[in-house]
C-alpha cells in the first residue's frame, strides 16, 4: 500500500528557507503553487504528472537513490511524489513543514543531471518537474541561503561572485601581465570588436582561478585565434538564477551576455569548461528570452580544443604521462553529446585514457551541479554522502590504474574535490586546459 | 556625429601605410580609425611595460605603463585609458586628465563626442567622472553607467546600504539605488538596472521593488505598477512621457508611464526607439519563439527572422528603419521589412544616407572586409574596414580600409556599387 | 440475466468504444491545445528522425540501458504488454465478434496460444503486484489506485478465461468479462493508463530534445 510521505529525519538550518517559511501563510502558498501549475505551466507538466504509472524504473537513475541504499525516498519518482504530486493531489493547500522538505528536496538533492530521463520509459523529464518545484519555492521566498546570494549577486553585477566592474579588467590585465613572462607579446584583447571569438568564463575564475584565464589566454594566442573578451559585465556566463527558478533574472542575465557578444560583433561565444553555464545559453536562458538556439553560437571548451587539435593550430610537445580516467559532465554531455569529441582531446593530450563505467551519456554526476554546491555549506554532507557511488566508479577506475581524474566543468570539479577528500581517493583532478596548457607546443 | 561639411569630399583616395610599424615597435594591437578617416591610430609597445599610442605614424609624447580601450570621439579626438605609477585616468589625444584614480573603465561619449565620461575606482569607493570632473560623492559598488545623450549628465546604480555577501534579508529590504551626478535618489531598490535620462536630465531606470515585481522609476518614484519584468526605458523626445518594455502573465507590452501602449503581446519585445520626428515608436520583438523581427507602432513586420534582429537604425527623415538581421546562421540587413538578397559572416551596424535614399554597411565575408549599399557589394576585399559614411549630399561615400597593410581613405560615388 | 448480457454488449459496448476513441482523441487535442497555447516551442524542436529513433529504442527489447539492467522486467512488460495489445484483438472469438458487429475480417490466433497469452497477461499482472509490494523504490509510488489499475487490467483476462473454459457460471462470468473489458477501455484516457495515448509523444519529445538539440542518446 502507498507509504505516507516521510518527514526527512534531520532538518539543517538555512537562514533562507527558515526566514522564508517564517513569513509565508498557507494561503500563499496555495496561490502560488495554483499559479506556477495553472499559469506557469503546461502540457508537459500535466502529460509527465498523468502519465507516470509509479514503476520506479528511474530509480537507478539517481546517484542519490544508489549512494543512499536506494532509499525510496531519493529516486526520482520520490522526489516527486514528496513534492509536486502532493502539492497537485491537494490542490496547493500544503503546509509550511511540507514546504520546507519540499524546498530541501528540490534544490538539494536533484542535480537536474537528467539521467533519470534516460531511465524512465516514457522520457519523464524529473529534472523539469524539480525545476517547477524550485519555481515555486522562488516565488515563495523559500530559496536556500547560500544560492540566493549568489542569485542576488548575478541581479547586481550580472556575475557570481560580486565582482565589481573594476575587478574584472583589472584581472585580466593582471594576467595578461604575468603571462607575458612565459610569451613576451601574448594579449588578452578586450573590447575588440569584429574578433571572430568571444570568449567568457565564469565568476570563480577571476575570484579564485585566475590561472585558468592565464591558461586559456596561452591556449588562444598559441592558437592564433582572433579573440577577445568583454571589459563590461556579459562576461560570466554562468547563471544561479536558472537554478533558483528566477527566470526573470536568468533571462536578464542570458542577455547581457548574448547582447555583449552581438556588440562585440563576434561569431561565436567560447567558453571555459563549466557545464551550467552551458545548458544556461544553450537551452535554458536563451528559450526563456525567444531564441530556440543561442543568436551568436555558443561553443564549449571541448569543442574548441577539438577543433584546434583536428586543425592543428594546437600541438602537443610531450603527451600526459600520467594514466587519466574521464568524468563527462551532465550539461556538456547529455546537454551537448560532447563525449566523443572530449575523448578526442583527452587522447589527443594523454598518453592512456582509462574509461571510468558508467560513462558518456550515462556517467554518474558529480553531485554538485544543479545549484546543489551553490547551496553552499549546510548540504556539503548532503551531496558527499548522496555521491558514494560516484567515489565507487571512481575507486573501481583507479584500481584499473587511472591517476588522474579530467572533468571539464567547474561544479563536477567543485564537487569531485569534495569526494576525493572525503573518501581519500587521492586522485589528480584536472580540468582540461591545465593539462592541454601543459603538454602544448608553446613559442 | 561632427559637422561632415567640412570634411574632405573631393580627395579620392589617400593612403597611410601602417603595415611597417611592426618593426618600429615590439607590437602593435589593432588599428582603430578616426571618424573623418583622416587618423589611424593603434596602440604600440615600446619596450617592457611601456607603451604609447601611434597616429599616422606618430607616437603620443610620453608614453604610459599600460593603455587599454583606444576609441575616438564623435568630434575625432583620440581617447584611451592610461596608466602610470599605478594609477588610472584617462588621455585624450596623449594629454591625461588631471585626476587619477584606483581603476578608470568604461568611457561613454555623448552623441556629438564632447562629453567624456568615465566610470572610477578610488580606494574600493565607486564613482562616475565627467570630462576631468569626478562625482563628490562615492558609492560602494557602482553599475550600469550612463551618460546623458547631451553629454550634461551622468548616471548609475550604486550601492547605498553596505551588505554582506550573503545577508540575503537585508539584500531583499533594498540596498542599491541610482546616482544622478553623485546624488543619489531618496529611497533604495533592490535592484536599479539600465537607464534613461533626458534632455531635462530627469533619470528613469529599470527596478525591481522585491525578487518579483519589477517596474520603471523616474527620478526615484516607481510606476504605481508593477510587472513579471521590465526592460530600458526611453524618454519620449517630443511628449517627455517614459515608455519601457513590460512583461504581462508572461507576454511583452509596450507601457507609457506604467500603462500599457501597445495591445500587442509579444514573445519579446525590447530597445524601444523612438523615430526622430517623435511620431512613431518601434521596437525589436520576437512574434512567436525565434521569430524576431521588428514591430512599428505595435504592428510587426510581416518577415520574421530565425535567429537575432539587433542594431536598429532610423533614416533622418523617420521614413525608413534599417536593422541588422540573423536568419538561419546568416548575416543581413533588412529595410522597411525586406532583408537584401546577400548573406554575411558577420555585418556591422547599417548606415542611412542623409536623405534616407540609401543604406550602406561593413559586411565581412570568408575572412575579409568589404562594403554594401542597398544590397550591393563594393568590388576591394579588405583586411579591415570600418563602418562608411555618406557625404552631406548623399552622393558619395567615405570608406576606410586596409589593404595589404596599407590604409585607404576613399570617397567613392554611391553609384560605382554593384 | 439475458436482459444484463445484451444491455452490457450492445449499447454499453458501444459506449465504451465511443467513449475510448472520443476520450482518447479528447486527451490527445486537449494535449495539443495546451503545448500550443501554452508551450508551443515544443513544436519547433520537434524531429521525426529522432522521435522514432527515440521510439525504436524503447520498444526493441532491451535496447535501452535500463532494460539490460532489468531483464526480468523487460521480459515480463514486453510479454506483458504485447500480450494486452495482441490477446483481445486477435482473440478468435473476438474476431467474430468484429466480423459479425462491423464486417472487419480479422486473422485470429489458435485458442490454445490466446489461453497462454491470457495466462501470461495474467501472470505478468502478478509480477507488477509483487513488485509493488515487494520492491521498495516500487511500494513508496505505489498508491491504492496503482492496485485499482493493475485489477482493472486483469479483470477481462481472468473473467475472459473463466468464461471461454465454462468452469463457473457461464453468463454471469461473460456478462463480467464484457463488463470489466468495457470499463477497462473506458478508463484508459481518463486514468494513468492513458500512457498508452501520450507515451509516443513523451517519448518523441525527449528524443527529439535529446537528439536534436542535445546530440546525446536517451536510452
Amino acid at each position: 500500500m502507498n507509504e505516507p510521505v516521510k518527514k526527512v529525519a534531520e532538518i539543517i538550518p538555512d537562514e533562507g528557507i527558515d526566514a522564508g517559511l517564517a513569513r509565508l501563510t498557507e494561503d500563499r502558498i496555495e496561490n502560488t503553487i495554483l499559479r506556477v501549475l495553472n499559469g506557469e505551466t503546461g502540457a508537459r507538466l500535466k502529460v509527465y504528472v498523468e502519465t507516470c504509472i509509479h514503476c520506479g524504473l528511474c530509480s537507478e537513475g539517481c546517484h542519490y537513490y544508489l549512494s543512499y541504499d536506494k532509499d525510496p525516498r531519493y529516486s526520482p519518482a520520490g522526489k516527486v511524489k514528496q513534492t509536486l504530486w502532493e502539492m497537485i493531489r491537494k490542490k496547493g493547500r500544503v503546509d509550511k513543514a511540507f514546504m520546507r522538505q519540499a524546498v530541501v528536496i528540490a534544490a538539494t538533492q536533484c542535480n537536474m543531471c537528467k539521467r533519470c530521463a534516460m531511465y524512465c520509459p516514457f522520457g519523464i523529464d524529473v529534472a523539469y518537474l524539480m525545476s517547477v518545484v524550485r519555481r515555486i519555492t522562488h516565488l515563495l521566498g523559500l530559496t536556500p541561503q547560500y544560492i540566493q546570494a549568489t542569485a542576488h549577486s548575478h541581479s547586481v553585477n550580472m556575475n557570481q561572485m560580486w565582482i565589481k566592474e573594476d575587478e574584472w579588467p583589472d584581472t585580466l590585465q593582471w594576467q595578461e601581465d604575468e603571462a607575458r613572462s612565459e610569451i613576451p607579446h601574448l594579449r588578452i584583447p578586450l573590447e575588440k570588436e569584429g574578433a571572430d571569438i568571444m570568449y567568457s568564463v565564469i565568476g570563480p575564475e577571476p575570484k579564485f582561478q585566475a590561472q585558468l584565464i592565464y591558461q586559456a589566454a596561452v591556449i588562444m594566442n598559441v592558437a592564433g585565434v582572433n579573440w577577445t573578451m568583454p571589459a563590461t559585465p556579459g562576461w560570466d556566463n554562468s547563471d544561479m538564477a536558472m537554478f533558483t527558478g528566477d527566470n526573470e533574472l536568468m533571462g536578464r542575465i542570458k542577455r547581457v551576455h548574448f547582447e555583449t557578444a552581438g556588440r562585440l560583433k563576434v561569431k561565436k561565444i567560447v567558453m571555459g569548461e563549466c557545464g551550467h553555464a552551458f545548458r544556461s545559453v544553450y537551452d535554458m536562458g536563451n528559450r526563456w528570452l525567444g531564441w530556440k538556439m543561442p543568436p551568436i553560437p555558443v561553443f564549449h571548451a571541448i569543442e574548441f580544443y577539438y577543433d584546434m587539435i583536428r586543425e592543428g593550430r594546437i600541438r602537443i610537445a610531450q603527451k600526459y604521462a600520467e594514466p587519466v580516467t574521464f568524468h563527462d559532465p551532465c550539461n556538456v554531455v547529455r546537454g551537448r553529446g560532447l563525449h566523443e569529441k572530449a575523448r578526442y582531446v583527452v587522447n589527443a593530450m594523454c598518453d592512456t585514457l582509462i574509461e571510468m563505467h558508467p560513462n558518456r551519456e550515462h556517467n554518474y554526476c558529480c553531485c554538485a551541479g544543479g545549484g546543489v554546491i551553490n547551496c553552499g555549506p549546510p548540504y556539503k554532507m548532503v551531496r558527499i554522502d548522496g555521491n558514494r557511488i560516484k567515489a565507487e566508479q571512481l575507486f573501481a577506475v583507479k584500481a584499473r590504474g587511472a591517476r588522474t581524474l579530467i572533468a571539464p566543468c567547474h561544479n563536477c570539479h567543485s564537487g569531485l574535490e569534495d569526494i576525493n577528500h572525503y573518501y581519500g581517493l587521492e586522485m589528480n583532478i584536472k580540468f582540461i586546459g591545465d593539462i592541454l596548457y601543459q603538454v602544448m607546443k608553446k613559442p | 556625429m561632427a559637422d561632415t561639411i567640412a570634411w574632405d569630399w573631393q580627395t579620392g583616395e589617400k593612403s597611410i601605410p601602417v603595415g611597417n610599424s611592426n618593426s618600429r615597435f615590439e607590437w602593435v594591437e589593432e588599428p582603430y580609425v578616426s571618424y573623418d578617416g583622416e587618423r589611424v591610430a593603434s596602440i604600440v609597445n615600446i619596450a617592457e611595460g611601456e607603451f604609447t599610442v601611434c597616429v599616422n605614424g606618430q607616437t603620443w609624447e610620453n608614453p604610459f605603463e599600460k593603455i587599454w580601450h583606444l576609441r575616438f570621439t564623435a568630434d575625432d579626438r583620440l581617447t584611451a585609458l592610461v596608466s602610470d605609477a599605478g594609477e588610472w585616468t584617462l588621455a585624450v589625444d596623449g594629454v591625461s586628465w588631471e585626476n587619477r584614480f584606483g581603476y578608470v573603465w568604461n568611457p561613454l561619449f555623448s552623441q556629438d563626442g564632447r562629453s567624456i565620461a568615465v566610470s572610477f575606482q578610488q580606494d574600493r569607493q565607486y564613482g562616475m567622472a565627467l570630462n576631468d570632473v569626478p562625482w563628490e560623492e562615492t558609492y560602494g559598488n557602482l553599475t550600469d553607467p550612463v551618460l546623458s545623450p547631451d553629454g550634461n549628465h551622468t548616471a548609475a546604480s550604486v550601492q547605498v546600504i553596505p551588505t554582506g555577501e550573503v545577508e540575503i534579508r537585508k539584500f531583499q529590504q533594498g540596498t542599491i539605488s541610482a546616482a544622478k551626478d553623485g546624488v543619489v535618489w531618496d529611497r533604495p531598490f533592490v535592484n536599479v538596472w539600465r537607464k534613461a535620462m533626458n534632455l531635462n536630465g530627469d533619470l528613469a531606470a529599470e527596478v525591481r521593488l522585491t525578487l518579483y515585481d519589477y517596474t520603471i522609476a523616474v527620478n526615484g518614484s516607481p510606476w504605481e505598477k508593477t510587472f513579471g519584468g521590465v526592460w530600458e526605458p526611453i524618454f519620449h523626445p517630443i511628449s517627455g512621457a517614459v515608455i519601457a518594455p513590460v512583461r504581462v502573465k508572461g507576454k511583452w507590452y509596450l507601457a507609457e508611464e506604467g500603462r500599457l501602449l501597445w495591445s500587442t503581446p509579444f514573445d519579446q519585445l525590447w530597445h524601444p526607439v523612438v523615430s526622430p520626428d517623435g511620431k512613431c515608436i518601434v521596437a525589436i520583438v520576437a512574434t512567436g519563439f525565434g521569430k524576431w523581427t521588428v514591430a512599428v507602432d505595435g504592428r510587426a513586420w510581416r518577415h520574421v527572422f530565425s535567429d537575432f534582429v539587433t542594431d536598429m537604425t532610423f533614416s533622418s527623415d523617420s521614413r525608413k528603419i534599417a536593422v541588422i538581421v540573423k536568419d538561419k546562421e546568416r548575416w543581413s540587413i533588412a529595410v522597411q521589412g525586406t532583408a537584401w538578397n546577400n548573406t554575411f559572416d558577420m555585418i556591422w551596424k547599417p548606415v542611412f544616407s542623409p536623405d534616407g535614399a540609401h543604406v550602406a554597411a561593413k559586411v565581412e565575408r570568408g575572412g575579409k572586409y568589404t562594403m554594401a549599399l542597398d544590397d550591393r557589394l563594393w568590388r576591394q576585399d579588405c583586411e579591415a574596414a570600418w563602418d562608411p559614411l555618406f557625404s552631406p549630399d548623399g552622393t558619395r561615400l567615405l570608406v576606410k580600409t586596409i589593404e595589404d597593410g596599407t590604409y585607404f581613405r576613399r570617397v567613392i560615388p554611391v553609384g560605382e556599387f554593384g | 440475466m439475458h436482459d444484463i448480457y445484451q444491455f452490457v454488449s450492445g449499447p454499453l459496448a458501444r459506449l465504451a468504444f465511443t467513449v475510448f476513441v472520443i476520450g482518447s482523441l479528447y486527451r490527445l487535442v486537449q494535449m495539443f491545445v495546451l503545448v500550443y497555447r501554452k508551450e508551443k516551442f515544443i513544436f519547433s524542436f520537434m524531429s521525426w528522425k529522432y522521435s522514432l529513433r527515440s521510439i525504436f529504442h524503447w520498444i526493441i527489447p532491451f535496447a535501452a540501458v535500463n532494460m539490460q539492467q532489468q531483464p526480468i522486467m523487460t521480459l515480463v512488460t514486453f510479454t506483458f504488454h504485447i500480450c494486452l495489445l495482441v490477446t483481445p484483438v486477435f482473440l478468435l472469438s473476438h474476431a467474430v465478434l468484429w466480423e459479425e458487429r462491423w464486417n472487419i475480417r480479422l486473422w485470429s490466433l489458435p485458442d490454445q496460444l490466446s489461453d497462454i497469452m491470457t495466462l501470461a497477461v495474467i501472470g505478468c499482472c502478478f509480477f507488477f503486484w509483487g513488485r509493488r509490494i515487494k520492491l521498495p523504490e516500487v511500494r513508496y509510488l505505489t498508491f491504492a489506485s496503482d492496485y485499482a489499475l493493475l485489477g482493472m487490467v486483469a479483470a477481462p483476462f481472468v473473467t475472459g478465461l473463466i468464461a471461454y473454459h465454462q468452469w463457473i457460471d457461464y453468463p454471469f462470468f461473460m456478462i463480467l468479462h464484457i463488463l470489466s473489458g468495457e470499463i477497462l477501455l473506458m478508463a484508459v484516457p481518463f486514468t494513468r493508463l492513458s500512457h498508452m495515448l501520450f507515451w509516443p509523444f513523451t517519448r518523441a519529445y525527449m528524443g527529439s530534445e535529446f537528439g536534436n538539440v542535445r546530440h546525446a542518446r536517451d536510452w
